[in-house]
């Protein structure tokens, strides 16, 4: 009597059961390193209407955030400046410069410069600059050396484990208030950041807020 | 069982090298894979929007608005932000001539703010020290930057340096806009200070601190 199965498909079940394992830990793998903000939002690099340059303005020039960015201290919203801050120094500094054309001419006509928005956390969350930079949170936890950059990428996730991450334990952040928009600052040492960071948290009140409706509403 | 892990191998590399790796620099616009209510159809500040004839979200007041702001305290008094008064004008009540004096109470707090605050906004041309050596002047790129130690502008009225930062003058531009009318006046305030720290003598000491000085 011939064998209606062939002798390799007693192997077949073992073949399917190592094929559809790989499979789908090839697929959880992808879902887990692709499908977050680390792959989707970090790195992000947009092309932007005038070639402005922070590591030239902040870096170099040594120019204070808050010389353009006022509304950060006051506001949720981190502005982008007014042309007409460009043009305190541009109306003098390289006024002729066709790099700044696009400067000029909103400054005269009051036509917005088309920036292209980078850092954006969706809708259903309400960030608020002004609470984190009066409490020693510094432009640097959240944005990067934004100083060393000629152009402005994503540089952290933006992922809410990312935010979790200072929020259960703030005190490893917190700076003197006077070095907030100082990006390359550090103290001098682990024991003295923690030193510095539990008075802080006790001094200016600084709640570990881990609840939902902290930033979701 | 060959052909089977040979496509898996080529197609792991395939999505490994389409996708990329994570914090890669890239031009696209971030993908949402889960769209939930990530973008909603509501105003946000600085962003564009068809709705408004100009298309942008943030619009500007209408001339001659008048700011709904909680009025300004000064000493005991609340100054509201339609009032002709020397605080928001730099100017006597009623006149053209320029106030003589800050209105706001010099403390220690002012001063400290008004240092913070010069450090930002006048550092970068006028300087730290208020010299006119600031970065834009060190760097060769403004020609005239004013030294704020002139005599001239250590005479001039406390009025009229608000009115300068708050309106430009020259080429300076208008700050007005970006500082607050309270911390101009710690502005005018800590430029004070400045300018004493230049001209001011051993007398002006008190006598117990005189013998600390270095002569």
């Amino acid at each position: 009597m011939s064998a209606i199965f062939p002798k390799w498909t007693n192997r077949l079940p073992l073949m399917i059961i190592c094929g559809l394992l790989l499979t789908g830990s090839a697929v959880i793998a992808g879902v887990w390193y692709y499908f977050t903000p680390e792959y989707t939002r970090a790195g992000y690099q947009p092309v932007q209407p005038v070639a402005f340059s922070h590591n030239i303005h902040a870096g170099q020039l040594g120019m204070d955030c808050r010389y353009c960015h006022t509304g950060v201290e006051k506001s949720w919203f981190s502005n982008i400046p007014a042309s007409s801050t460009c043009m305190n120094c541009h109306n003098q500094v390289l006024k002729d410069d066709p790099k700044l054309a696009l400067v000029r001419e909103s400054a005269a006509s009051g036509k917005p410069i088309p920036w292209v928005q980078i850092h954006r956390v969706p809708d259903f969350v309400y960030f608020n600059h002004s609470v984190h930079v009066n409490r020693g949170v510094s432009c640097v936890e959240c944005h990067g050396r934004i100083d060393q950059m000629d152009e402005v990428y994503h540089a952290k996730s933006f992922s809410m484990s990312f935010c979790l991450e200072c929020h259960r334990n703030p005190a490893a952040k917190l700076r003197p208030l006077e070095k907030i928009t100082d990006l390359g600052w550090k103290q001098p040492s682990v024991e003295a950041q923690h030193a510095f960071g539990t008075q802080a948290l006790e001094h200016w009140k600084v709640e570990s807020l881990q609840n939902c409706s902290a930033c979701h509403r | 069982m060959r052909y089977f892990l040979l496509i898996f191998v080529v197609g792991v590399l395939a999505v490994t090298g389409i996708a990329g790796r994570r914090g890669a620099h890239s031009r696209n616009t971030p993908l949402q894979i889960f769209a939930d209510m990530k973008r909603q159809s509501k105003l946000r500040p600085q962003t564009p929007n068809a709705f408004f004839a100009s298309g942008v979200s943030s619009q500007l007041p209408v001339p001659g608005t008048i700011a709904h702001l909680p009025g300004l305290q000064v000493g005991d008094q609340v100054i509201p932000p339609y009032q002709d008064a020397p605080v928001l004008t730099g100017l006597e009540t009623g006149s053209t001539n320029y106030v003589q004096n800050n209105p706001l109470p010099v403390t220690a707090v002012l001063l400290k703010r008004g240092q913070e605050r010069f450090n930002i906004y006048c550092a970068p041309c006028h300087g730290q020290t208020g010299e006119g050596n600031g970065i834009t002047k060190k760097i060769g790129a403004m020609g005239v930057v004013a030294n704020l130690h002139d005599k001239r502008i250590v005479e001039l009225p406390d009025g009229e340096i608000y009115h300068t930062i708050t309106y430009g003058k020259n080429l300076m531009g208008p700050y007005g806009p970006n500082v607050p009318v309270p911390d101009r006046w710690a502005i005018v305030a800590y430029l004070r200070t400045l300018q004493l720290s230049q001209l001011g003598l051993v007398q002006d000491v008190p006598q117990p601190l005189q013998g600390a000085l270095k002569k």
